[in-house]
C-alpha cells in the first residue's frame, strides 16, 4: 500500500512540474493550470487512503467548507483586486503550513527527533510571518490600512532584537522539545515580526512583498514536508519557492532596487524637492489635438499605467485601439514589468478588456520599436517613461530600466496632473515640445477622443 | 534515521533547481497567472492538514487540522479557480494586420 501512495505521490510530483512548464506559453498555460489542479487531486486523494487517517467526518466538513469559500471569492473578485486576493491567499497558506506544526508538534509530543523538531520550528516561523504579513500586505492594497511606510524610530533594533530572541528560543525547544511555552513564543515573535516586516513598505513596493511572501509561503510548505518526511510537499515547497524567488528578483532589477533597500529603504516618504522651484511651460492640449495625430499615425505604441487600471479606462482603451487598428494604424503595447500591483498585473487586466496577447510586448521586446513609432500614447504612467533613468545619474531612477516612449516622434501623455509618480521624481519628459500633455480622467479623456475618431 | 532526511535534502535542491529551470521560461506576460498558480500549489499543505485532522489524535490536534484543512482548501480551491478564470481571457485575436 505504501508504495502505491508513494508511485502516486510522485505521479502528482510530475504533473506539477508539466504543469509548470506548459506555463511557458499563453496557448498552453490553461491546460498547464488544469494539469497542476489535477496533480493536486491525486495528491489529496492518495493522502486518504492512508491508514493514520481514522476519521473522515472532519476532513469532509473542512474540505467543503473551505471549497465553498475559495469559489465564492475566486469567482466574485475583480481582477483589479487579484493583487490583494493573492496576498491574502499567501497568507493562508502559511498560516495552514502552521497550523500542522503545531497540530503534529502535539501529536508527536514526546518522541521528537531533532531534525523533526527544527523543520516544525522553522515551518511554524516562516508560516506565520507569512500570515501576518500577507494580512499586512492585503490591508495596504485594499486601502484598508494607509499603504504609505509606517516608519518608527528603533524600528531597525526591535526587528534584530526580536529575530534573536527567536534564535534564542529555537534553540531552547531543539534541545528540550517537551518546553512548548518556548514554542507559542516562537509563534507570538513570528506574528508581530511579519507585521514590522511589512509596515514600513510603501505601496509602490507591494509587487517586491507579495513576490517575496509568495516564494515564503512555499518554504514553509516545504519545511512542513520535513515534519511529515513527506516529499510531495517538499517537491511543491521548493517549487513555488523558488517560483517567489525568481519573480522578486525580477521586480526588484524592474524597480532598481535591491531587496534590502526595499526592506530598510522605505522608500515613498521621499519629499517632492525639485518641482517647486522651477515652473517650466508643458504643452497643455485637447483631445482634439491627439486624435488628429492618432488618426495620422502609422504606428502607434501605447504605454498603459496603474493609473489606467484605477480610472478603469482599460475597456475604453481597448475601444480606442480597435478603431485605429481598424483604420489601418498599426498599434500594440509596451508593457513595463511594474504597471501594476503585481507582476504581469497589467497583462491580465489588459486581457480582461479583450486585447489580444499578441499586442502585448514586455520591454526587452518593444525598446527599439519606439524610435519607428510616430505616436507613443501614454496612460497613467510615469516613472516607467521617465529619461532620467537613463541620462541623469543624479535620479533616484538612475538604471532603472524604462521604456523608450521619448524616442517616437511624439508624445501623448494622458495624466491626472502634473504630479511626479511614485518615485517623487519630476519627469523631463512632460516639458519637452514634441509631448502633449491632456489632463484629466483618462477614462473621459479616452472617450472623448474615441467620439472625436467616430466622426 | 539520518539516511531519509539526507534523501529529503536530495529532493529538495533538485526540486528548486526544476523550479529555477521551468519557471525562467514563463513570459512576464503570464507572471500574474504564475503565482496565483503557485499560490494554489503552495496549499499542498493540505496533505499534511488531513493527516494532521484525521489521525483523530487528541482534541487539540484535530482542531488545529481541522483549521488547516479549511484554510489550505481556501488556498487551493480559490487560488486554482481564479488562476482559471484569468488564463481564459488570454486570447489571441482574430485580426492578423500586425507585423510583428
Amino acid at each position: 500500500m505504501n508504495i502505491i501512495i508513494t508511485l502516486a505521490y510522485l505521479l502528482s510530483a510530475i504533473l506539477f512540474i508539466l504543469g509548470l512548464k506548459n506555463l511557458s506559453s499563453p496557448k498552453t498555460a490553461r491546460r498547464g493550470n488544469q494539469l497542476a489542479m489535477t496533480a493536486m487531486l491525486i495528491a489529496i486523494v492518495v493522502t486518504l487512503t492512508k491508514n493514520e487517517i481514522l476519521d473522515f467526518t472532519l476532513i469532509i466538513v473542512g474540505l467543503i467548507i473551505g471549497s465553498t469559500i475559495g469559489a465564492i471569492i475566486a469567482r466574485k473578485v475583480q481582477m483589479t483586486s487579484v493583487p490583494q486576493m493573492v496576498a491574502l491567499f499567501n497568507g493562508l497558506g502559511g498560516c495552514a503550513s502552521a497550523l500542522v506544526a503545531l497540530a503534529e508538534y502535539n501529536r508527536l509530543a514526546g518522541e521528537l527527533r531533532i531534525d523533526v523538531i527544527i523543520s516544525m520550528v522553522i515551518s511554524l516561523f516562516i508560516g506565520a510571518v507569512t500570515f501576518t504579513g500577507s494580512l499586512v500586505a492585503f490591508g495596504k492594497l485594499q486601502g484598508v490600512i494607509r499603504s504609505a511606510p509606517l516608519v518608527f524610530k528603533a524600528q531597525r533594533f526591535l526587528n534584530i532584537l526580536l529575530f534573536t530572541l527567536f534564535l534564542i528560543m529555537g534553540i531552547i525547544v531543539t534541545i528540550n522539545p517537551a518546553n512548548s511555552t518556548c514554542l507559542l513564543a516562537i509563534l507570538a515573535i513570528a506574528l508581530i515580526l511579519g507585521i514590522l516586516f511589512v509596515i514600513p513598505i510603501g505601496g509602490a513596493d507591494m509587487p517586491v512583498v507579495i513576490s517575496t511572501l509568495n516564494s515564503c509561503s512555499g518554504l514553509a510548505a516545504a519545511a512542513t514536508g520535513f515534519v511529515l518526511s513527506n516529499n510531495i510537499l517538499i517537491i511543491c515547497g521548493a517549487l513555488v519557492g523558488a517560483s517567489g524567488f525568481i519573480l522578486t528578483r525580477i521586480m526588484c532589477r524592474a524597480m532598481n532596487r535591491s531587496i534590502a533597500n526595499i526592506i530598510f529603504g522605505s522608500v515613498g516618504t521621499a519629499s517632492a524637492n525639485s518641482n517647486s522651484n522651477d515652473k517650466r511651460k508643458v504643452n497643455n492640449y485637447t483631445e482634439e489635438d491627439a486624435s488628429i495625430m492618432l488618426e495620422a499615425a502609422q504606428k502607434v505604441i501605447i504605454v498603459p499605467g496603474y493609473g489606467l487600471a484605477v480610472a478603469q479606462a482599460q475597456f475604453a482603451l481597448q475601444e480606442l485601439v480597435t478603431l485605429l487598428i481598424n483604420s489601418g494604424v498599426d498599434v500594440c503595447y509596451a508593457i513595463h514589468p511594474v504597471a501594476g500591483r503585481m507582476p504581469g498585473h497589467m497583462n491580465v487586466l489588459l486581457a480582461e478588456a479583450n486585447v489580444s496577447y499578441d499586442l502585448l510586448f514586455d520591454l526587452g521586446d518593444i525598446n527599439d520599436d519606439f524610435q519607428n513609432a510616430d505616436v507613443t500614447l501614454v496612460v497613467g504612467a510615469n516613472d516607467v517613461i521617465n529619461p532620467a533613468a537613463r541620462s541623469d545619474s543624479e535620479s533616484p531612477l538612475y538604471g532603472m530600466p524604462i521604456l523608450n516612449a521619448d524616442q517616437a516622434k511624439s508624445v501623448i501623455i494622458c495624466k491626472r496632473s502634473l504630479s511626479p509618480g511614485f518615485s517623487g521624481v519630476d519627469n523631463e519628459l512632460f516639458y519637452e515640445k514634441k509631448t502633449l500633455m491632456i489632463f484629466g480622467d483618462a477614462k473621459e479623456s479616452l472617450n472623448k477622443m474615441i467620439k472625436l475618431l467616430k466622426t | 534515521m539520518i539516511e531519509p532526511l539526507l534523501v529529503s535534502v536530495y529532493i529538495l535542491v533538485l526540486a528548486i533547481f526544476v523550479g529555477f529551470e521551468t519557471i525562467t521560461k514563463v513570459p512576464p506576460l503570464l507572471h500574474t497567472p504564475l503565482m496565483s498558480g503557485t499560490n494554489a500549489i503552495s496549499g499542498i499543505t493540505l496533505v499534511g492538514a488531513l493527516i494532521s485532522a484525521g489521525a483523530g489524535h487528541s482534541t487539540l490536534s484535530t482542531v488545529l487540522g481541522l483549521l488547516a484543512v479549511i484554510i489550505a482548501t481556501i488556498n487551493v480551491v480559490g487560488g486554482f479557480m481564479v488562476t482559471d478564470r484569468m488564463l481564459e481571457m488570454f486570447k489571441k485575436g482574430k485580426r492578423k494586420n500586425q507585423n510583428r
